[in-house]
């Protein structure tokens, strides 16, 4: 497989040292805490991480949907984006108000999918509306134009019969066919970057690998940039080019995919990839965390993986580990990649598995 | 598998059909027959809409099921319940429901959950012994003693769903029947409980009906399974058979769609598809065909010769 070339000038997203808090009631949880990310024109990146690590709250703030009790405590997120007339224009998201974000990028530039096609899509409107809508409110297009722009974007996401869908309404569909509405919506105003907040969580696995595979082919026509969002290692392994691993607000491990699966270094990725059911093995017991991830109200003091960690070192408990980098794109943040550590073995389970993986695969 | 081995729960010829309007009626569930031996765990696995929810709800009696016989332990439970019958049925049948989040009454302390089964049904004297079974299937559980007096909110998804169990344990039932228990979960969450419950059915030696969509989880879980679509239990067998030698082209498709974290592999795999109406199957037109004493598929002799040929 062609390894995704990093360009520095196809950059068109980068996340800096981005710290978000919420206030509640019961105190100040730091939902992000320093995450440092890039994203590349044409590239897929899976953010992964149990519910609570943060993933969505970093996507939210792109889209401008950050809820009203979080904050943005320090951070850029930078978007480059070419206008129609060629020209460079640079925005700071995290110094735009989220009207303007709406008004001038959402939909237009980044656009997103989100979980639930049940939700997601207004009951009273018919399909079609809800296709013309994006269009008619970012574009000076005619009705007629717009309606003819939602019948091709519906053949694009594999309706059969697009005419029929297109006066329907939601009830009448089913998961599948919903979410690939969502994505028509998603893609009606030619965006740069299409975010997927767990796009098939609520779909069954037939129908999730049919979707991914629609994602993925007009993905390639159109050269976009994807985030997947998602705590599915099957997914990631489906459609990622790069993957970062995110525990409590920070990206513990990240680097293209095949430097991820093939050699994790950090113990939370080792138990992610560990629980994962293997359908090939004869064991019946499933490998699983202990434990359950922290409370982001308190402050953490070290790793905040380290409880949950039967590897972790003395410093874990001490001090934040910093980003190691440990070859190619792969960054890791943990103690054990230091040069001073002890040397710390991949669980022999997961080793076994792991050569399997390569085997299957053919690579070294 | 031994021949002696007497079946807890059977169903016959279950059919749960639910009236739309006065033209139309839902066949959910339509004619299917399964045993579930004592101490085993049968899994149930089959896209949303496949009937495999109604199945269980219709064996707990959440439902009136339409037509067809279900046997539990030597009681009838399918038709007209008596008052012995019922009491036998909802002291020694549990359920565990989908969403941890919402089954959970959010105005009752934890220990008042667990405990709502034991009062309801006057199984213990004094509130001394309540308390002492509370505690003792909270520990069975992982949960520590503390957390009885909790609410539900206070507590993570992976711990809200230990109390689902420990509610379904309480009452010491033969059977439980677990519905998507793991779906709303985490992955590292969802191996948890999974292990959990393999941990309980070793002490207790518990019945499962395990439902669920995911395949790959059921694998770790069941002994034998039941693979459902629209209705119809389209083929059925031990784990290993389902796995090595799957027969119906629904059972491959299934499997086919359980995504490998490989991603060299996985990015140049097209899982297969299947429809029935493409492929001309009629469920109505099929019988069972039996591949060996635990393995059988539902189909017609013309197709199960296609696919046993192929």
């Amino acid at each position: 497989m062609a390894k995704f070339k990093r360009d520095k000038n196809e950059r068109v997203l980068s996340i800096r040292d981005l710290n978000i808090s919420f206030k509640t009631n019961y105190g100040t949880v730091r939902a992000i805490r320093g995450v440092r990310l890039d994203l590349f024109q044409g590239e897929t990146i899976a953010i992964v991480g149990e519910s609570g690590s943060g993933k969505s709250v970093t996507v939210k703030t792109m889209m401008g949907i950050l809820d009203s009790n979080g904050t943005i405590d320090s951070g850029s997120i930078i978007y480059r984006c070419r206008e129609k007339d060629g020209s460079e224009i640079e925005y700071d998201l995290t110094k735009m108000s989220q009207k303007d974000i709406r008004y001038k990028l959402c939909g237009k530039h980044i656009a997103m999918v989100f979980q639930d096609p049940m939700t997601s899509l207004d009951p009273t409107m018919t399909i079609g509306r809800q296709i013309m809508e994006p269009i008619l409110e970012h574009e000076t297009v005619s009705r007629a134009e717009a309606a003819d722009r939602a019948l091709k974007l519906l053949d694009e996401v594999g309706i059969n019969e697009p005419s029929k869908t297109f006066k329907q309404y939601p009830h009448e569909l089913s998961g599948g066919m919903r979410q690939r509405v969502v994505i028509a919506i998603a893609l009606a105003c030619d965006p740069d970057i299409l975010i997927c907040d767990e796009p098939t969580t609520a779909l069954d696995v037939t129908i999730q690998a049919k979707i991914l595979e629609k994602i993925k082919e007009i993905q390639l026509k159109k050269n976009i940039s994807v985030i997947y969002i998602t705590h599915d290692l099957g997914v990631v392994a489906k459609v990622a080019d790069y993957v970062a691993v995110m525990y409590a607000g920070r990206i513990v491990e990240k680097g293209n995919i095949n430097e991820v699966f093939y050699d994790p270094r950090h113990p939370y990725t080792w138990g992610l990839l560990s629980s994962m059911p293997d359908v090939d093995t004869d064991s019946d017991r499933l490998f699983a965390i202990p434990g359950s991830p922290p409370n982001l109200m308190e402050e953490v003091v070290g790793d905040a993986f380290a409880p949950r960690n039967p590897f972790a070192l003395k410093i874990d408990y001490r001090e934040e580990p910093p980003m190691y980098d440990v070859g190619g794109q792969h960054r890791v943040a943990s103690w054990l990649c230091d040069p001073h550590a002890p040397k710390v073995e991949v669980p022999a389970e997961l080793k076994v598995r792991i050569e399997k993986m390569k085997k299957e695969a053919g690579v070294q | 598998m031994s021949e002696t081995r007497k079946p807890l729960l059977h169903v016959e010829d279950l059919k749960q059909y639910f009236r739309v309007n006065r033209k139309q009626v839902t066949k959910a569930v339509d004619g299917i027959s399964f045993d579930i031996y004592e101490g085993e765990t049968y899994g149930l696995v089959g896209e949303s809409g496949s009937g495999k929810s109604t199945t269980g709800r219709a064996i707990i009696r959440l439902y009136d099921p339409t037509g067809g016989k279900i046997i539990f332990d030597g009681h009838d439970i399918s038709g007209r319940l008596s008052k012995e019958d019922e009491r036998y049925l909802r002291t020694n049948m549990a359920m565990i429901f989908q969403d941890p989040m919402a089954c959970l009454n959010p105005r009752k302390k934890v220990k008042e959950i667990i405990a709502e089964g034991l009062e309801i049904h006057h199984l213990c004297s004094s509130q001394a012994e309540v308390d002492e079974k509370v505690n003792e299937v909270l520990d069975k559980v992982g949960l520590s003693r503390e957390q009885a007096t909790r609410f539900p909110h206070q507590f993570s998804g992976g711990q809200r769903q230990r109390v689902g169990i420990a509610r379904a344990l309480v009452m010491n039932p033969r059977l439980v029947i677990a519905d998507e228990c793991i779906s709303a979960l985490d992955v590292s969450i969802q191996a948890q409980v999974v292990n959990l419950m393999k941990d309980l059915q070793d002490d207790l030696g518990t019945t499962y009906l395990f439902i669920a969509h995911d395949l790959s989880m059921v694998k770790y879980i069941s002994d034998r399974i039941g693979v459902m679509h629209l209705g119809h239990i389209v083929e059925t067998g031990t784990t290993d058979e389902i796995f090595e030698n799957p027969i119906h082209p629904y059972t491959k498709s299934l499997l086919s769609a359980i995504p490998h974290p490989n991603p060299i592999v996985e990015k140049k795999r097209i899982a297969l598809s299947y429809n029935k109406d493409e492929e001309g199957v009629d469920y109505e037109a099929g019988h069972e065909h039996v591949l060996s004493e635990t393995h059988k598929v539902l189909a017609t002799d013309e197709e199960f010769a296609k696919w046993t040929a192929a």
